[in-house]
């Protein structure tokens, strides 16, 4: 290996002239030049360096394969889930008044209308695979780093340690941002000529806040991710727990609730559906369900993009409730008010789940 | 913030200044029980090299890591350019350059995307450092391979690399952890001109390594540490003279028979022992408590088995190494 290199001779022979020339005159003069123009324009202004790392990181992930990667196969099934929605659409069209704008129901389709689908609908699919955005971007974060030797390099740069840090999770989450971005617009533009219709600002508004929504959650699992990657020496075992991490949140958990709450509020077989140990099973569900950000997350989706929606406990929603509510829209403020709550709680796992990152970051060994 | 003063000071403008480079005191470090770092006193000055020799595991790496801020010390205390780089590791980060044991690079970088990248987290303008850079990789024997891929380097060639990266921020300070481990021997020399080079034009240097013979030529003060503690610290001239006195081995090849040859050269005086050489049975290896080569030879011939080879084993210096290496440490990780 090292021979290959530095049996080369031609630069071998010119750097030793270099070295030959007393070293120290050559850079001098040279930076006492340049200094006094480089003063003028480019020297005062200093940037932090996070801003630095996350400027360096950004680069790397939107040219990296897995950028390309996500951001096709998320574009195939949200194109597919909405195109397989628009299919259906008319006949839903036709029956309805009232309702909420066609728009919206491409990505978020009425339960009526999912049963007529052979692809699950976009509000399903894409809140099951985004996570993966956040473990792509994050789970080698700091691992790699190590691996390939670059953290005492980087380190012993004049920054801040937690730049470090701070530099990956927002440059993981710009591109985060802006791969769902790409892929709204994608899906979008096809419901667009699919349909004919154009979104109305309501609409624009309404998927936006659930673009704003989904980041926070994709935070979540960048987050994770992250600690993941500082806990975890290898990039191979970070990436493998962090997505055991999620799809059990995604697939076991409503089963493992199911079973907790009927052990801890058990339902009397021949009990009705709306007796009292019924609705307090279901409460406990409810509740226990919630500790899942995922479950927090599709509440909040469903209150966001369907504006018929108007709690987000439907579970607890009595028969009579149901039948005497009167059908109508939610404005966007009104549905924000529903789910605040979800929102919050999300906002406040994705800032514990850093924080631990950030800590365990902070107090280790630079050295491996 | 510390850091408002953004522009690196080139170290040839600045005089020798008056205190020291690089200070430690008592510096100690711990990781429970083990002492990593055993009350080290340290001092480099300007224009220096100091040589911080010890076999692997010794606390070097520790040392250094401390002298940047970059871990905690559990006691005493630690001055770079007057910084305390526990309190103020910014500071001294931005007058030191480091290049780590096996440094690493972003390997679907190239070289020089890898060096620019270091510039920028400098706050090196940018046309400024495009030009320092360009002088590096020709400085450093990469102009030509600068554009390539780190991946596709030698380890030799990312050693080099790892020099353009600690020298485009022109540090008044470079602490070079195991410089040369990976570089064929002609490789070593150039990259110990180079750090020569750089202490003649006033930066202070520390060197950590393992491998004396390669590093004692450009050093001007050196430090033997083992297992933490320093065990020995100044000139190697000094040292080579306090080693001097021991026992010294010289190998020996005259025609046989062997046993002949023995007995003439243990009727020597101070010679203590004649032992085959481990590998060539027909080699004897004797231990003396002096230089007793002249004698040695002048013995042969009388006994009537002129010496073929007579040799000295190793240079004073490696007497120092092999003395304070074997008997204190116990890993035995060097040779």
């Amino acid at each position: 290996m090292t021979g290959q290199a530095d049996s080369l001779p031609a630069p071998r022979r010119r750097k030793r002239k270099n070295i030959r020339v007393p070293g120290p005159d050559a850079p001098a003069p040279k930076t006492s030049g340049r200094s006094a123009t480089a003063k003028l324009d480019a020297e005062p202004r200093f940037r932090a360096g996070w801003r630095i790392i996350a400027a360096k990181e950004f680069a790397d992930h939107i040219s990296s394969w897995r950028f390309l990667g996500l951001t096709i196969v998320l574009a195939l099934v949200g194109a597919a889930a909405v195109y397989a929605t628009g299919g259906v659409i008319k006949s839903f069209a036709e029956q309805a008044s009232g309702t909420q704008s066609l728009f919206l129901i491409l990505f978020a389709p009425p339960a009526s209308l999912q049963t007529l689908n052979q692809v699950p609908a976009f509000t399903v699919l894409i809140p099951f695979l985004i996570p993966l955005l956040g473990i792509a971007f994050g789970f080698d974060a700091i691992n790699g780093e190590r691996s390939e030797g670059t953290l005492p390099r980087l380190l012993a740069q004049p920054i801040y340690r937690d730049d470090v840090i701070n530099g990956k999770f927002v440059a993981g989450l710009a591109t985060i941002g802006l791969v769902l971005a790409v892929v709204m617009c994608f899906v979008g533009a096809i419901g667009v000529i699919q349909l004919g219709i154009l979104p109305s600002a309501e609409d624009v508004m309404r998927l936006v806040v659930w673009w704003i929504l989904s980041l926070l959650y994709i935070g979540l699992w960048l987050a994770f991710a992250l600690l993941c990657s500082v806990v975890v020496r290898r990039a191979a075992t970070s990436a493998i727990i962090a997505l055991s991490v999620w799809l059990i949140l995604s697939l076991f958990f409503t089963l493992v609730v199911g079973i907790v709450a009927g052990i801890m509020s058990p339902v009397a077989p021949d009990s009705g559906a709306s007796s009292p140990d019924t609705v307090a099973n279901t409460a406990l569900v409810q509740n226990l369900s919630r500790l899942s950000p995922n479950q927090l997350f599709n509440e909040a989706t469903g209150a966001i993009l369907n504006p018929t929606i108007r709690t987000s406990s439907p579970a607890l929603v009595t028969p009579t409730q149901a039948d005497q509510a009167i059908a109508s829209l939610l404005p966007l403020d009104q549905s924000l008010l529903v789910i605040w709550p979800q929102f919050v709680a999300i906002i406040a796992m994705t800032m514990v789940t850093f924080g631990a990152a950030y800590v365990a970051f902070m107090k280790q060994e630079v050295r491996a | 913030m510390a850091v408002a003063e953004a522009a690196p000071e080139p170290p040839v403008e600045k005089p020798v200044r008056s205190g020291n480079a690089i200070r430690a005191k008592g510096l100690t470090k711990k990781y429970g029980d083990f002492v990593a770092v055993d009350k080290l006193d340290l001092a480099v000055d300007h224009g220096e090299i100091y040589g911080l020799l010890g076999p692997n595991g010794a606390g070097k790496t520790t040392t250094i890591l401390m002298l940047l801020g970059l871990t905690e010390p559990s006691g005493g205390t630690a001055r770079v350019l007057d910084y305390d780089p526990a309190l103020n590791p910014t500071s001294v980060k931005r007058h030191v350059g480091y290049m780590p044991d096996n440094v690493g690079f972003y390997s679907g970088m190239t070289g020089r995307q890898n060096v620019r990248y270091t510039a920028r987290l400098n706050r090196i303008p940018k046309g400024e450092a495009e030009d320092r850079i360009d002088a590096l990789l020709k400085r450093v024997g990469l102009a030509d391979a600068g554009d390539n891929r780190v991946e596709t380097y030698s380890r030799g060639m990312r050693q080099r690399l790892g020099l353009a990266d600690v020298l485009v921020k022109e540090p008044s300070i470079i602490i070079l952890d195991e410089p040369t481990t990976a570089i064929d021997p002609a490789g070593v020399e150039e990259v110990l001109e180079l750090v020569r080079s750089l202490a003649d034009a006033g930066a202070a240097v520390l060197l950590a390594s393992h491998l004396l013979h390669q590093v004692q030529q450009i050093c001007d003060r050196v430090g033997i540490f083992v297992a933490g503690k320093l065990v020995a610290s100044g000139t190697t001239d000094k040292l080579a003279a306090q080693a001097g006195s021991g026992p010294i081995e010289i190998e020996v090849v005259a025609s046989p028979p062997l046993d002949a040859v023995r007995e003439a050269v243990l009727n020597v005086s101070g010679v203590t022992k004649a032992v085959s050489d481990i590998r060539d049975k027909n080699m004897l290896v004797v231990t003396a408590n002096r230089d007793v080569r002249a004698e040695l030879a002048r013995a042969l011939v009388e006994a009537g088995h002129p010496p073929y080879h007579l040799r000295r084993r190793g240079d004073e210096l490696d007497e120092v190494y092999r003395r304070y290496f074997s008997t204190h440490d116990s890993a035995g990780s060097v040779a």
